[in-house]
């Protein structure tokens, strides 16, 4: 989305503080069923066109493609989830999110929403202090699907350029 | 492991046909000392870059060899230099920026200044002021300049070594190791599509191990079964050079013995068969290489992997930690001329390998519980007896003669 066309469509400062608002409700229930849900559900945040990635702000700041995590589509969020719970092999862990600062950048044409806001994933091992595992900010352009938030992209850029150890679960 | 009358502790081998790892080869802070020195900064080459990240004169990037930091530049006369980043004047490691591009380095404690080449071109106050203080007279600029490693570049791909006697690169990675490398680095122009960084619990040796370790990766990585990828009625290899320092482990997609298919999934506890992916391009090999293998994974000792997994293709480079850690540096890459089609294949199927992929993520769990294990349990040894008939090249996946070569190689350098 153009930077141009998010500005000619800014919407007015009480529909701005509603869009916040929900978005920090829609980024609330994703870190809740980051934290302790069923990861089968995390598929459903998305447009079936969604685009999900997490990558280092090294790689954005010189315009890299890669992802740590690359999904580009329902199909490829489907197959990380099941080969996450019935494959991967790793160490038990609990995660906690949380996110702040949501910052609504625009509205395109089309009704999407450009918005912005930090994230940090704290991680426990069995047995092991609790540690900061990442820090970073999501870069994200919601749709409306039946009047709902989906994600049609959410760019997961870290700070935190070395990742300890793996990285398992998507942030 | 006891003490000598010199204080200096002394390591002996369990036994000598190396089916067995003694466990402070992973943990001792001597050992890892006598590493840096006679491996690292011995007569070996480094991986640290690619020509690519460095394409104009000016440009640098940080690199490590061992555990030494380094900047690899390119000068005004389009030469590749490789140089310790370690100010000759108080040891600053003077360059911070992960990349950039400048005229000269100055180290900003007391601005000593220097060219791309590592060559001291200027120290502030040298005569002092006034007469009065000041570098004494004879002191030369040119005996003074940035530690200078030895160079060598192939297929875009930079090498260095601390040691002037290293001979050429060729000859160390031997003949069977620059096949596969030049299958990789063919002459075309690479692009970087992206780096990953972790930092690994383990010795930094574990993942040479790993990767020539082929037993491991049909019940480790049950992705590759439970999606076909790879199955151990595989038309598959695990080389050795003559040294058993260097390795290439390679598989064939689509060339599989089925009852040695089924008989193996009879092995596998966990092997299940009714998965498919919903998006198959993450496994979708379209083939490129020249090349039998549709998998290879090359492993240049002492720092440095080729991975050439499908379409996704990507080096990594071990930097060492103390004994218990090491960091990896994923660059992940295509080639410029690659149409879209391709460049799509490399960025979805990067999702097998790296800190997060199907693979990658596997192998890093895995590497820190044996860590976890070796330094935390009742000192002891590992066992490495999987096709001891053989040692280095084997024709069988159920081997761990690559290994055993390896610590062949490794004890010899080592003295031990």
């Amino acid at each position: 989305m153009a930077a141009a066309d998010t500005l000619r469509n800014l919407p007015t400062a009480a529909e701005l503080r509603e869009l916040r608002f929900e978005i920090e409700e829609f980024n609330t229930e994703y870190a809740q069923l980051l934290d302790e849900g069923d990861l089968y559900d995390w598929p459903a945040f998305f447009t079936d066109d969604g685009f999900y990635r997490i990558t280092g702000r090294e790689n954005v700041d010189e315009g890299l493609p890669i992802g740590l995590i690359y999904c580009d589509g329902m199909g490829m969020l489907i197959d990380r989830t099941r080969a996450i719970v019935k494959t991967t092999m790793h160490a038990p862990r609990y995660l906690r999110h949380y996110n702040s600062n949501v910052q609504v950048l625009g509205v395109g044409d089309g009704g999407e929403i450009e918005a912005r806001s930090n994230y940090l994933v704290v991680e426990t091992l069995m047995e092991d202090e609790t540690r900061i595992f990442q820090a970073g900010r999501y870069d994200d352009i919601f749709a409306r699907t039946d009047g709902a938030l989906k994600l049609k992209k959410r760019d997961c850029i870290y700070d935190s350029l070395i990742i300890p150890n793996a990285l398992i679960y998507p942030v | 492991m006891s003490k000598n009358n010199n204080g200096a502790a002394e390591f002996s081998w369990p036994n000598s046909d190396l089916t067995r790892i003694p466990d402070w080869v992973y943990t001792s802070d001597e050992i890892y000392d006598q590493e840096q020195e006679r491996i690292f900064r011995g007569p070996t080459w480094s991986y640290v870059g690619f020509e690519a990240e460095i394409p104009n004169p000016g440009d640098f990037r940080r690199s490590y060899v061992g555990s030494v930091p380094v900047i690899f530049t390119r000068a005004k006369d389009d030469t590749i230099h490789v140089l310790e980043n370690r100010c000759a004047h108080r040891g600053a490691e003077f360059c911070r920026e992960l990349k950039g591009n400048n005229p000269e380095f100055m180290c900003p404690y007391h601005q000593w200044l220097y060219n791309l080449k590592g060559d001291l071109i200027a120290v502030p106050f040298r005569r002092g002021i006034k007469g009065q203080g000041g570098m004494p007279k004879d002191f030369k600029l040119e005996e003074n300049g940035l530690r200078k490693l030895m160079v060598a570049s192939r297929g875009g791909v930079v090498f260095a070594s601390f040691d002037p006697d290293v001979g050429s690169l060729e000859d160390y990675m031997s003949p069977e190791i620059l096949t596969d490398f030049d299958a990789t680095f063919n002459g075309r122009k690479l692009e970087i599509l992206g780096y990953w960084r972790n930092r690994q619990r383990g010795n930094w040796k574990l993942y040479h191990e790993n990767l020539k370790d082929p037993y491991h990766a049909t019940l480790l990585h049950t992705y590759l079964v439970t999606f076909g990828l790879m199955v151990a009625g595989q038309k598959s290899a695990m080389l050795a050079d003559p040294t058993g320092r260097h390795g290439v482990m390679a598989s064939a997609m689509g060339d599989q013995d089925k009852e040695v298919v089924a008989a193996s999934a009879a092995e596998m506890k966990k092997f299940e068969t009714d998965y498919k992916l919903e998006d198959g391009r993450v496994v979708s090999y379209r083939p490129e290489a020249e090349s039998p293998w549709s998998v290879t994974m090359m492993t240049v000792w002492p720092n440095f992997i080729v991975q050439r997994e499908l379409n996704t293709l990507g080096v990594r480079q071990i930097v060492p930690r103390g004994p218990g850690a090491y960091d990896m540096y994923w660059t992940m890459f295509g080639y410029e001329d690659d149409d879209a089609d391709m460049r799509d294949r490399r960025l979805c199927q990067a999702n097998l390998m790296g800190p997060a992929g199907y693979l990658g993520a596997e192998d890093h769990e895995a590497i820190a519980f044996v860590q976890d294990g070796v330094e935390r349990s009742v000192p002891g040894s590992g066992v490495v007896m999987m096709d001891s008939d053989v040692e280095g090249t084997s024709s069988s996946l159920i081997s761990e003669s690559a290994i055993r070569a390896m610590y062949r190689h490794y004890c010899g350098v080592m003295e031990l």
